[in-house]
């Protein structure tokens, strides 16, 4: 199993039956494979749809899409709207819960992931409100990159919300930031505490319930 | 009653300069056949308010291409490596705008408001330069409404009046800025009599819509 499908299986996990979820680009839309049977989780997309699901071949349409232009399809109870209300779902709590990639996350549980200064400007899109707004927020990222750990003392990048984040799921490890700080509550399969130690740009705290990561529900 | 008037008629009436809400999210719900005579019509130095700025080869992506934009209000420009070229250039005036703030500017404009109080960019670099509210111990943004010269609304449906319907995903912003412009230009795909679009149906109602694009010669 790769890198990214380990990280996706595992969120898929956090989602409960019943769930509003919206999923970043990028690695977290792969969660959605993988939700658990019997799992009715609901998928807003923030260009104004709950309820999208994977295109269906040869029934494409220009008029529905996923937030990146791509084809997608809905559900039976799927509901379309503006983008006043898709983004006040996501502002007024009504979203259950955001997946995003992530670039930094510090020990305050602080997330950056939408800039890169004088290197990547995308632009924060909705991740801004996503994070400030959203009732349960993941985060889904390599542990690393280029041989630098991602989980840092202090962000250096500019952040998307000073609201801690719940939980961070990485190729390494799940990891919950607290008062006290990032406690480490998973290992991935053949990897050590020490490795995840060595891997990470900041003190963690082991969990007295430290286990190895699940990844079927 | 018919707010019909042709492609190059509607374009012709937006001077160079002029500020633009334009519908869309990367071009999905985008009035293109709007944008693509903008283009035809070396419309310049125009300010840009939308979702994002699509693609270089796709909807109002092209406007920039086209170097006919100088200024943009946006959420998300990543996918249009011209928007982020010219912006380290100097070339094009870009702000960056929460998504949701933006919505909720431009709503907040075309509704009478002063502006909006949100907790999205509080603590980032988006509150730098702005007014902070504090209500029941939770700090706010204050966001000030945003409204234009023109609005370009893509519909699925119109009337001859000009009420209108949007599909699917292809709604996006087009309802809010159709609010918030001093003129509304719309194009449909289809253009229906009067009467066929049922009061429930109405998603803009007609009085916001100034002109609606002709269907012939499409």
């Amino acid at each position: 199993m790769d890198e990214k499908t380990l990280i996706a299986k595992r969120v898929a996990l956090e989602l409960k039956d019943g769930d509003l979820c919206n999923l970043g680009i990028g690695l977290p839309t792969l969660v959605a494979r993988y939700v658990p049977a019997g799992r009715n989780v609901f998928f807003q997309s923030e260009n104004g749809i709950v309820g999208m699901s994977g295109p269906v071949a040869g029934a494409d349409n220009h008029d529905l899409t996923d937030a990146g232009g791509s084809p997608i399809s809905a559900l039976p109870g799927a509901a379309s709207f503006d983008s006043a209300l898709s983004f006040g779902l996501i502002r007024g709590g009504h979203l259950d819960v955001t997946v995003l990639g992530g670039l930094q996350v510090d020990q305050e549980g602080h997330l950056a992931n939408w800039m890169v200064p004088g290197k990547m400007v995308p632009g924060m899109g909705g991740a801004m409100d996503l994070v400030t707004g959203a009732r349960r927020v993941i985060v889904a990222m390599q542990h690393s990159a280029k041989g630098e750990s991602k989980i840092v003392t202090r962000c250096t990048l500019p952040l998307t919300s000073v609201r801690r984040v719940d939980l961070v799921v990485t190729d390494l490890a799940v990891i919950v930031p607290t008062d006290a700080g990032l406690v480490l509550k998973e290992t991935a399969p053949g990897v050590t505490v020490e490795q995840v130690l060595a891997n990470t740009g900041c003190e963690l705290i082991l969990s007295p319930d430290l286990r190895p990561m699940p990844l079927e529900g | 009653m018919s707010k019909l008037i042709s492609l190059e008629d509607a374009v012709a009436r937006i001077p160079n300069g002029a500020s633009l809400l334009i519908g869309g999210f990367m071009a999905v719900g985008g009035p293109n056949r709007l944008v693509d005579e903008l283009i035809r019509q070396r419309k310049s130095d125009l300010t840009i308010i939308a979702n994002d700025t699509a693609r270089p080869t796709v909807g109002l992506g092209k406007l920039v291409v086209e170097k006919l934009v100088a200024k943009v209000i946006t959420s998300h420009i990543g996918l249009n490596p011209d928007t982020q070229k010219q912006m380290i250039s100097g070339d094009i005036q870009v702000e960056l705008v929460p998504q949701g703030t933006l919505a909720e500017r431009i709503r907040s404009g075309g509704v009478g408001l002063g502006g909006v109080l949100t907790p999205t960019g509080v603590g980032t670099t988006v509150e730098e330069g702005k007014r902070t509210v504090e209500i029941d111990g939770k700090t706010y943004l204050l966001e000030l409404p945003i409204k234009a010269d023109f609005a370009l609304i893509a519909a699925k449906q119109a009337d001859l009046y000009g009420n209108l319907t949007y599909a699917l995903t292809a709604r996006n912003f087009n309802p809010i800025m159709a609010m918030a412009a001093t003129t509304v230009i719309a194009e449909a795909e289809d253009i229906v009599p009067v009467g066929c679009i049922p009061p429930d149906a109405v998603m803009t109602p007609s009085i916001l819509v100034d002109h609606l694009i002709s269907n012939s010669n499409r």
